[in-house]
């Protein structure tokens, strides 16, 4: 295992610096930079924007530029917002919770029922609720999130009114049963994509493990039907569904672009489209390092929670 | 400020004139719309109630010396002052001043070089401390370091020998006359000299972050992504503020924008407003005031002068007559923008009336092309000496109304044989070196032409202001004509608000002739606002709908 830990966290550094290296490159590459915001600004002229250039350090070769970010980064500086001039990581620190509260909640409710869904879906198959399902998972699949977002703000929150029309509190309330009063909405929206895709995964895998022989032979001793689904089937279909929650984990902190700003809410999703617009460049940057970091870490731990959990698989 | 514009009584007439003048039913419900007679509220004797203003952009520059973009301007107007603020007709009038200078006053010399400021002596700031002349000097001395990252600083690069005389009155001289300065003054926000001089670096200091003004606003708290929190200033020295708390929020969709203000969850909305799609329903909610308003922006297809077709008059005249405007505006902008000659705001001072009225005519078009030599090609397409006249139009991507109009014009001008392709860009590349460096054929764009309600547009119509050629300004259509540089340079020179409107009155008219860009209409903003707040007007000569919130109260 130690040898296994090391040789990975070996290769993660390499992806580390490849990510690094292509995300500052291709930012850069994009034409109009951190000054195209204030083309239009009336008074501001093309000699005051080539002079902010300048004290922003951007006029500087690109490799310079590069080795300067990254050293700075070794040392724990991850910059400083060009937009509001926060330290790059005090920006993201604000972020993160917003979209913890959000991910996380949609999270626990694409799990549990897509699973639920998945696992009736395989024992019932090809049945009414399993075509259901299926035509339900390709509708929420194919169906782009702002679209049910809109739609649940005209029908629940200006025809009904029974939910607020986005935000993540009312400004002056605030309480606990404010926040869940305004996270029904984009959880589930959110939620929704994720079931299929955990419902479909689930699907798979539990009919796999129904036609596996250990089935067979707990049916053939005896084993009630109900036990053999929870004990012997689920179990093993589980197995695959923690890679796949590994290497979802990340976007639990990064955050959703779509949901995020149909429902007004300040997560890290929406810090990411408002700074690649601004080119905020060291705030992009640092996004795209915490999101490949968290890649990397869940599919580390997807692995070795595997390794532990399934006897078959052993890390070298 | 003083408290002799109180906003209320302002807005309903100027409104009600406007909306009749654009002779629509609109104007003859507006009265009711605003509930009830303009007499019958009175702001509160103590700050009471909050206002939350809508916004589609996220506020993060809180250093108002600092560049920022338009919705920081909310929060500037809010938390500071400045030396002068200009009103809803475009008159310059004493913020912390105690009076505008002027030739008359003696407030400038005869030559325009020197100038003299009387300052109030009953302003402190947000923390108690009294604000004296040492922050004026520390303020315009902080524009032009080097080392800060400072917004504009065109005006100030001038400035020179500031002397503080007294806590309440300030000398400077200027390296050259330069009228304009007075109208840059009232976006030059005061900031204070006892706090950033302990600040090592300026760039991040913490006052950035949780400002000290002097305005009818303190810094509250910022939730970052969501809102800002401003709270009143029971010691303002000026009107107001009657609310106890502004807040502004972030609502990033415009879509939701508008939703949010029907659910009721914002008060008003601000930047970027209603859509002209929604405002025909915006009318009809009940409990809600809706009125459009004309911006200082004009949309034009502007035309890059360096292109051999654009060099001549007889082609920049047929487009022009083969521009279908009232359709546009009608069909695409919902009738709400009105119809432009000038890249002057018609509330400007400096407007002229006068100028020749477009036409839609596209027999007169290819009668100017035939007799210019241009001869349709086995194409239908025209061409001269082997030029053919073609040139491509770029704008956003995404902005549908934008894209839907370049179709139009597409149309319109294929009739007299003209093609004009559609070239469209993501936004980072057209604001870019696209636009900058006049990469363009033409783009189709709404400019605000005046800074800080000040005519001089030498910036955007000198020959020296052409960024592409070396010049510093910009003037992005690459246009040059010896007349308006010389007209241009005496405008910036003159104090006189008489012979200034002469100068301008020319400088369209020779620009309306030469047609450097193609005007389409004067943008319009649909604001919208619950019934019941008071003291909220619509000022043209700033970028925000907050630039006096201190005003606002519930009635």
């Amino acid at each position: 295992m130690p040898a296994f830990l090391l040789k990975r966290l070996m290769q993660s550094l390499v992806l580390l610096v490849i990510v690094s290296i292509i995300g500052f490159v291709v930012l850069n590459l994009i034409p109009g930079g951190p000054m195209a915001q204030y083309a239009l600004d009336p008074g501001m002229t093309e000699a005051d924007k080539a002079r902010l250039a300048e004290q922003l350090g951007l006029n500087r070769p690109l490799l310079v530029q590069y080795f300067d970010w990254a050293w700075r980064l070794v040392q724990g500086d991850w910059g400083t917002s060009f937009r509001d001039g926060n330290p790059v990581l005090t920006v993201i620190g604000r972020h993160l919770f917003a979209t913890f509260l959000l991910m996380g909640s949609s999270t626990v409710i694409a799990i549990g029922v897509g699973t639920w869904i998945g696992i009736r879906g395989a024992t019932h198959r090809y049945s009414i609720f399993d075509y259901a399902a299926t035509v339900g998972a390709m509708a929420a699949l194919s169906i782009p999130t702002f679209w049910f977002g809109l739609i649940g703000i005209y029908v629940f929150s200006l025809k009904l009114g029974w939910l607020p029309a986005g935000n993540m509190y009312s400004i002056g309330d605030g309480s606990v049963l404010d926040y869940m009063h305004h996270l029904i909405m984009p959880s589930v929206v959110l939620a929704l994509v994720h079931i299929a895709i955990w419902s479909r995964y689930m699907r798979t895998a539990t009919l796999d493990a129904i036609s596996q022989e250990f089935v067979k032979t707990a049916r053939a001793k005896g084993v009630s039907e109900r036990r053999v689904l929870m004990k012997h089937v689920v179990g093993n279909a589980l197995l695959p569904m923690i890679t796949l929650a590994g290497v979802q984990l990340p976007s639990i902190l990064t955050g959703a672009l779509v949901t995020e700003t149909v429902f007004t809410w300040p997560g890290m999703g929406r810090l990411f489209l408002d700074s690649l617009g601004y080119a905020d460049y060291p705030v992009v940057m640092g996004l795209l390092m915490f999101s490949a970091m968290l890649t990397i870490a869940g599919n580390l731990i997807a692995d070795i929670v595997v390794a532990l959990v399934d006897p078959r698989i052993r890390l070298a | 400020m003083t408290n002799q514009n109180n906003g209320k009584s302002g807005f309903s007439r100027r409104a009600t004139l406007r909306m009749m003048a654009a002779g629509g039913a609109a104007g003859l419900i507006a009265p009711n719309l605003l509930g009830k007679p303009a007499f019958a509220a009175t702001p509160p004797e103590t700050p009471t109630g909050r206002i939350v203003v809508g916004l589609s952009q996220e506020p993060t520059v809180f250093n108002p010396l600092m560049p920022h973009i338009e919705v920081d301007d909310g929060v500037d107007f809010s938390v500071f002052d400045a030396l002068f603020r200009i009103d809803v007709d475009g008159v310059i009038v004493p913020n912390l001043a105690t009076e505008v200078p002027s030739l008359e006053n003696g407030g400038i010399s005869e030559d325009g070089l020197n100038w003299r400021v009387h300052l109030r002596d009953d302003v402190t700031w947000h923390d108690g401390t009294p604000f004296t002349a040492e922050d004026v000097k520390y303020t315009l001395e902080l524009i032009v370091n080097p080392d800060f990252r400072a917004w504009r600083t065109t005006g100030h690069e001038l400035v020179r020998d500031i002397t503080v005389v007294s806590p309440t009155e300030i000398t400077w001289r200027m390296e050259e006359p330069f009228a304009p300065y007075l109208s840059f003054l009232t976006e030059t926000f005061m900031v204070p000299k006892h706090i950033l001089e302990t600040e090592e670096n300026l760039n991040e200091a913490a006052f950035n972050q949780a400002p000290i003004g002097t305005g009818a606003f303190k810094w509250g708290k910022r939730l970052a992504g969501d809102r800002l929190e401003l709270v009143a200033n029971p010691e303002y020295f000026g009107e107001g503020p009657y609310i106890e708390q502004l807040v502004f929020k972030y609502i990033p969709d415009m879509t939701v924008l508008y939703a949010q203000f029907k659910s009721g969850d914002i008060d008003l909305v601000g930047q970027a407003y209603i859509t002209p799609d929604n405002y025909a329903e915006a009318k009809t909610l009940p409990d809600r005031v809706v009125t459009p308003e004309p911006k200082g922006s004009v949309e034009s297809i502007y035309l890059n002068q360096d292109l051999p077709v654009f060099q001549e008059q007889a082609v920049r005249e047929a487009l022009y007559l083969a521009m279908d405007r009232t359709s546009i505006i009608d069909a695409l902008y919902y009738g709400v923008p009105s119809p432009a000659e000038t890249f002057m705001p018609p509330q400007s001072y400096y407007y002229n009336p006068d100028l020749p009225k477009q036409e839609f005519n596209l027999d007169r078009a290819r009668e100017i092309l035939d007799a210019a030599g241009w001869v349709p090609g086995s194409d239908g397409i025209r061409e001269k000496d082997g030029l053919r006249l073609s040139f491509a139009n770029s704008t956003t991507v995404g902005n549908h109304l934008r894209e839907q109009t370049q179709q139009f014009l597409q149309q319109t001008f294929a009739e007299i044989g003209v093609e004009m392709k559609i070239d469209n860009l993501p936004p980072a590349v057209m604001w870019g070196d696209f636009w900058g460096q006049s990469q363009f054929d033409s783009v189709m764009v709404g400019i605000t032409y005046l800074v800080g309600g000040d005519p001089d547009v030498t910036y955007r119509f000198h020959t020296d202001a052409i960024a592409a050629k070396g010049g510093s300004g910009s003037n992005n259509a690459q246009y040059s004509n010896p007349e308006v540089d010389a007209l241009l340079i005496a405008g910036s020179r003159e104090f006189d608000p008489k012979k200034r409107q002469a100068i301008y009155f020319k400088i369209q008219e020779i620009i309306r002739h030469d047609l450097p860009f193609l005007p389409l209409f004067v943008y319009t903003n649909v604001y919208g606002y619950k019934a019941g707040i008071e003291g909220f007007a619509v000022n043209s000569n700033t970028r925000t709908e907050s630039w006096k919130a201190a005003a606002w109260y519930w009635s």
